[in-house]
C-alpha cells in the first residue's frame, strides 16, 4: 500500500480576479521507506504539492491519501493532530525556536504535541542528537550554532516523533556544499535505519543525485518520473 | 502546560527591554492606584472614626418623625419610658451591639450673667456616652474628662465667645414640652473641642440634670446612639435592629422607631461616596493602562513571531496551545507588573507613614494620614490587573491560534 497517493490533485489560488492553477490534476504515489524528490523550476508547484501532502493547505479538488488517511477533508484541528502524529517537517530556514536550546527544540514535539513520558523522551532525544552528531551541542541555543548544525537539529526534531513521512522543502538551500552533503547523508541514514520516507521539494542537484525517485514538475503538472541512484547509498 | 509556561517566560526574556517597559508601566499604574486607595481609604476611615466616635455613634434610633424636625430638637417627639424598654429589649436581642447611650437633646439659652446666647445640649449618662463615643473625653481641652451632675461641658467656640472658663458658673434656660420655662445654674466642668458634623458644637450635661431642667417625671429620650463591636457589620446590624423593632407600630400602623446609620446622619457620607467613585474611576484608568500596554505588546509579539507560530502549527501544535502560549505571556506580563507595583507601593506607603502627613478637617487640626495596604485591596487590584492582562492578550492570542500555518510559514 502506498504511503502517499494522489489522484487528480488540483490546487487553484484565487488572487483577486486572477486564478492561478498551481497544480493541475496531479497523480502520483510514494511507497513507504523511500527517498523521493519533486524537482522543477520556481513556480512549477513543488512547494504547493509539499504543503498539500503536509496538510498545511487543502486541495481545490482531487484526492490525497497520506498514511492511510484522506487528508483533503481534515479540519484545522484534525490536520494539526495528523501532522503531529504522522509527519515531520524540515524547512529551508531551519525554523528552530530561538528561545529553546538544541535539546529543547527536539523535545518540543514530544512534549507539547505528543505528550511522551519523560524517560522515553530523554532517551529518544539523546539517541537522535547523537545520530545527527549534535549531542555535544545540546545545551546551545540556535543562535550559537552554524546553519548546518541547525538543519541537523531540524532533522532530529522532524524524526523524534517517529513519523512515517518527513517533508523537506529546500532543506539544503541555505547550506554550503559540504554541510549540505552531511545533512543529506544524515537523512539518508535515518531513512535506512528507521524506515522513514523522505519527500523533498528541491532543485538542488546534490539531493537529486541521492534520491530513489525523482518526479519532475512543470507548470503544475508531473511531466516526468525517473529513478535516482539513491537506492544504492552507502 | 509547564513547557508552555517555560516557553512563554523565555519569550518575555527574549525581548527584555519591551517586557521591562511594559511591566514598569503596569507597576507604576498599580502603585498609583494602591497608594491612592490606601491613602483615600485611610482618610475616609479616619474621618468616619472621628465623626462616629466623637459624637454620632455608629447607629442612632429616634422616634419616627424626629429626624424631619431635628433642627428644632422637638421634645414632643421623644421616646417614652415604654418605648425605651422595648428598644432596649430589641437592642439586647441583636448581637454585635457593644454599647448604647440614651440622649435627651434640647435647645436652650446660655447665660454668663452678662450675655445670653443659644445652646444645644445633650443630656447623657457619662459612662454610657463614653462607651458609645470614646473620643468625647479626648475632645476635652480644659477641665474634667467626665461629666458630673451640676456641671456642663461647654463647646469651645461658645466658651471663647462668652468668655467662660472651667469653674465658672453659668445658667441654662430651656422650655419644657408643656411650654413652661425653667432655668438651672451649672458649673463649667470642661471646655470641649468642636468637631465637624451634626452635634459637633453641642454642650453636654448629666441626663438627670436634663430631666430636672425639662421637668420630666419619667425619662423621655430624644435619641439613642449605638456602638457596634465591628463597624464592618454596620448594615447587617442596622437591618437586624430594624427587624427586631418592626412589630412596634403606632395607632396609624406606622413604625414607632426610626433606625439610621451614620451614613444617613452625616454629610461626610457624601464625601465618602465621592472618594469611592473617584477610586472606581482610578481603577478604570488602571484597567485602560494595562489593557492598552499588554495588547500593544502582544500584537507586536504575534506579528514578530508569525513564522514561529507557523512552525509550531506545522509541527502539530494544536491551535488551543498556541492560544494558551500567548495568554500565558500576557498573564506573566501582568503578574510581573503587579508584583513590582506591590513592592513600590509598600515602599511608598512606608515613606508616607514615616513623613506623617497631617491635615485639618473643619475645626479638627493635626489629623495624621496613616495609609495602610489592605490585603483585600491588594488582592482586588492584582486580580483586576491579571484578569485584564489575560483579556488584553486574548485577541492577539486568538489571532495567532487561527493563523493558517501555510500563510504563517510564508511570512517574511
Amino acid at each position: 500500500m502506498s504511503l502517499i497517493s494522489a489522484q487528480d490533485l488540483t490546487k487553484i489560488y484565487v488572487l483577486g480576479e486572477q486564478r492561478v492553477e498551481a497544480l493541475k490534476s496531479v497523480n502520483f504515489s510514494v511507497e513507504p521507506s523511500s527517498f523521493v524528490s519533486f524537482v522543477g523550476p520556481s513556480g512549477s508547484g513543488k512547494t504547493t504539492l509539499l504543503n498539500l501532502i503536509g496538510c498545511l493547505d487543502r486541495p481545490t479538488s482531487g484526492s490525497l491519501t497520506v498514511a492511510g488517511t484522506e487528508t483533503s477533508s481534515l479540519s484545522r484541528r484534525e490536520a494539526a493532530e495528523f501532522r503531529g502524529k504522522n509527519l515531520g517537517f524540515i524547512f529551508q530556514d531551519f525554523n528552530l525556536m530561538a528561545v529553546l536550546t538544541v535539546y529543547e527544540n527536539v523535545e518540543y514535539p514530544l512534549l507539547v504535541v505528543q505528550n511522551v513520558a519523560a524517560a522515553e523522551r530523554k532517551d529518544r532525544i539523546l539517541t537522535l542528537l547523537d545520530t545527527v552528531g549534535m549531542l555535544d551541542q545540546k545545551d546551545k541555543y540556535p543562535d550559537q550554532i552554524s546553519g548546518g548544525q541547525k538543519q541537523r537539529v531540524a532533522v532530529a526534531r522532524a524524526l523524534v516523533t517517529n513519523p512515517s513521512l518527513v517533508l523537506a522543502d529546500e532543506p539544503t538551500a541555505n547550506l554550503d556544499s559540504k554541510t549540505a552533503f552531511r545533512v543529506i547523508d544524515t537523512m539518508h541514514k535515518m531513512k535506512d535505519e528507521l524506515g522513514v520516507t523522505f519527500v523533498f521539494s528541491t532543485h538542488d542537484r546534490k539531493i537529486v543525485s541521492e534520491v530513489e525517485t525523482i518526479y519532475t514538475l512543470t507548470d503544475g503538472m508531473i511531466t516526468g518520473k525517473a529513478a535516482g541512484k539513491g537506492g544504492s547509498h552507502v | 502546560m509547564f513547557k508552555l509556561v517555560k516557553i512563554a517566560l523565555r519569550n518575555l526574556l527574549r525581548y527584555k527591554r519591551r517586557t521591562l517597559l511594559t511591566s514598569s508601566l503596569i507597576a507604576v499604574g498599580v502603585t498609583f492606584v494602591l497608594v491612592f486607595v490606601s491613602s483615600s481609604s485611610a482618610f475616609k476611615n479616619l474621618m468616619i472614626g472621628q465623626i462616629t466616635d466623637s459624637m454620632l455613634g455608629h447607629i442612632q434610633v429616634h422616634k419616627q418623625g424626629y429626624m424631619a424636625s431635628i433642627d428644632s430638637l422637638p421634645l414632643t417627639l421623644n421616646l417614652s419610658q415604654k418605648n425605651m424598654e422595648k428598644l432596649e429589649k430589641a437592642m439586647n436581642s441583636v448581637p454585635d451591639i457593644k454599647a448604647y447611650s440614651p440622649r435627651i437633646k434640647f435647645a436652650g439659652m446660655f447665660s454668663n450673667f452678662m450675655e445670653t446666647t443659644n445652646i444645644r445640649v445633650n443630656g447623657v449618662y457619662p459612662d454610657k456616652e463614653e462607651a458609645v463615643v470614646p473620643l468625647l473625653s479626648g475632645r476635652v481641652k480644659q477641665g474634667a474628662k467626665v461629666i458630673k451632675k451640676g456641671e456642663m461641658f461647654i463647646p469651645e467656640l461658645l466658651a471663647k465667645g462668652m468668655d467662660v472658663k472651667v469653674g465658672d458658673t453659668i445658667v441654662v434656660i430651656a422650655t419644657n414640652r408643656d411650654g413652661s420655662v425653667n432655668g438651672k445654674q451649672f458649673r463649667v466642668g470642661a471646655v470641649v473641642e468642636s468637631v465637624t458634623g451634626p452635634g459637633g458644637r453641642d454642650g453636654y450635661m448629666h441626663i438627670e440634670d436634663a430631666m430636672e431642667m425639662l421637668r420630666m417625671d419619667q425619662m423621655e429620650v430624644s435619641e439613642v446612639a449605638v456602638r457596634l463591636d465591628d463597624f464592618d457589620k454596620l448594615h447587617r446590624v442596622s437591618i437586624l435592629l430594624e427587624t427586631a423593632l418592626s412589630d412596634q407600630v403606632n395607632e396609624a400602623g406606622k413604625p414607632v422607631f426610626d433606625v439610621r446609620t451614620w451614613e444617613d446622619l452625616s454629610p461626610f457620607y457624601n464625601v465618602s461616596r465621592m472618594i469611592e467613585i473617584m477610586t472606581f474611576f482610578i481603577k478604570l484608568m488602571l484597567i485602560a493602562i494595562v489593557l492598552i500596554s499588554i495588547m500593544n505588546v502582544m500584537i507586536m509579539a504575534v506579528f514578530e513571531r508569525i513564522r514561529e507560530i507557523g512552525t509550531m502549527a506545522a509541527i502539530g501544535t494544536k491551535p488551543g496551545k498556541v492560544l494558551y502560549l500567548f495568554l500565558i505571556e500576557g498573564f506573566f506580563l501582568g503578574l510581573l507588573g503587579t508584583l513590582a507595583g506591590i513592592v513600590f507601593t509598600s515602599a511608598a506607603t512606608y515613606v508616607l507613614n514615616a513623613v506623617e502627613i497631617s491635615f485639618n478637617f473643619g475645626r479638627q487640626t493635626g489629623l495624621v494620614l496613616s495609609p495602610r495596604l489592605e490585603p483585600g485591596q491588594i488582592f482586588l487590584i492584582s486580580g483586576i490587573v491579571i484578569v485584564v492582562s489575560i483579556l488584553a492578550a486574548l485577541q492577539p492570542a486568538y489571532k495567532a491560534s487561527r493563523m493558517e500555518p501555510i500563510n504563517a510559514l510564508r511570512h517574511v
